[in-house]
């Protein structure tokens, strides 16, 4: 019983190190935040809508699962997630709206002639009011919302085909269910 | 004389701040608060510059919104609040006491208070330790002797 107290050292070392270990895994990056809105309504918002001159507002989102795109005509990883984005929209037949962050309309405009636009409306948030509401700290992000607008899973920076696969679509799927 | 006019010149030296002048309130009080606020606040994009003196536009932007609700008739604790319910516990540089953050309050304190009380154990066993040596038995008695025979020789 003696001998174990000093084991204990030894002991702290490795569970300091088992928790290092998993902290320092590969694909993890620990300035990556939570959302502080998870599972929470997401922020009301009410923008003028990129083409049409109509409005893009919260209950747009409703009724239905959809993923809200945050992204910027000026933003390299948006340009580089945007195909992504389109095969979600035209293959997996997923609800995506977009929130162009502090861009000129004519750039979103522009860069969404070029590259495609997968998004059912886009609302355009010049000062980034809307982006501040929902805890944006850098574009892209992307948000899934279920069928009441809450907001479910906050990806910060580019999608990518790993994360689309594991995480996003299982969470529309759940979603989807009855 | 050099060495003092250096410290009167570091003593000038004040933390720089990012706050500019077209951000700043009309009321000075307000803008004071606006100030102590920010100071408390992390910029989530720099994360180790607190939003006062960040220059990220981020950062801008929330101060912006501190002072929004200051205008509003915010008090100090509600216009945190705001940027918490946004950002998060991480945007407060002084993270908040409960349940989730006591290993971080309060684990130094313990851990040291383990390695005091190890010291204290291994303090108390080495001064326990020098007791009386056994007595010689009486081989060693007589062989001592010889030795002692031995030297007067």
């Amino acid at each position: 019983m003696r001998r174990l107290i000093y084991l204990l050292p030894a002991l702290l070392f490795l569970v300091l190190a088992g928790y290092f270990a998993y902290s320092l895994r590969p694909g993890h990056d620990p300035q990556l935040l939570p959302s502080a809105l998870l599972d929470k309504e997401a922020p009301a918002f009410d923008l003028p809508a990129l083409a049409g001159g109509g409005r893009f507002t919260l209950a747009d989102l409703k009724g239905q699962p959809s993923v809200v795109n945050i992204f910027a005509s000026w933003c390299a990883p948006c340009r580089l997630e945007h195909p992504l984005l389109l095969r979600l929209a035209r293959q997996d037949g997923v609800r995506v709206f977009g929130i162009a962050y502090k861009d000129k309309p004519e750039d979103s405009a522009r860069f969404l002639a070029e590259l495609g636009n997968p998004f059912r409306a886009v609302g355009v948030d010049r000062e980034g009011r809307t982006g501040l509401d929902f805890g944006v700290y850098g574009v892209p992000e992307t948000y899934v919302l279920d069928r009441d607008g809450r907001i479910r899973a906050r990806y910060v920076g580019a999608l990518t085909p790993a994360k689309i696969e594991r995480d996003l679509l299982p969470l529309l799927q759940k979603l989807n269910a009855p | 004389m050099r060495s003092l006019f250096l410290l009167a010149m570091l003593s000038l030296a004040t933390a720089a701040h990012a706050v500019e002048p077209a951000e700043r309130l009309p009321d000075p009080a307000m803008e004071t608060r606006a100030r102590v606020i920010s100071a408390e606040l992390r910029c989530v994009v720099c994360q180790n510059e607190s939003i006062d003196e960040s220059r990220a536009e981020l950062a801008r932007d929330i101060r912006r919104l501190v002072r929004e609700r200051l205008t509003a008739g915010d008090t100090n604790p509600q216009a945190i609040q705001a940027v918490v319910a946004r950002y998060g516990d991480f945007v407060l540089l002084r993270p908040p006491v409960k349940p989730e953050t006591y290993a971080l309050w309060f684990g130094p304190v313990a851990v040291l208070l383990l390695a005091v009380a190890g010291v204290a154990m291994w303090l108390r066993r080495r001064g326990a330790a020098p007791a009386e040596p056994a007595p010689l038995t009486q081989d060693e008695q007589t062989r001592l002797a010889a030795l002692a025979r031995d030297d007067d020789r």
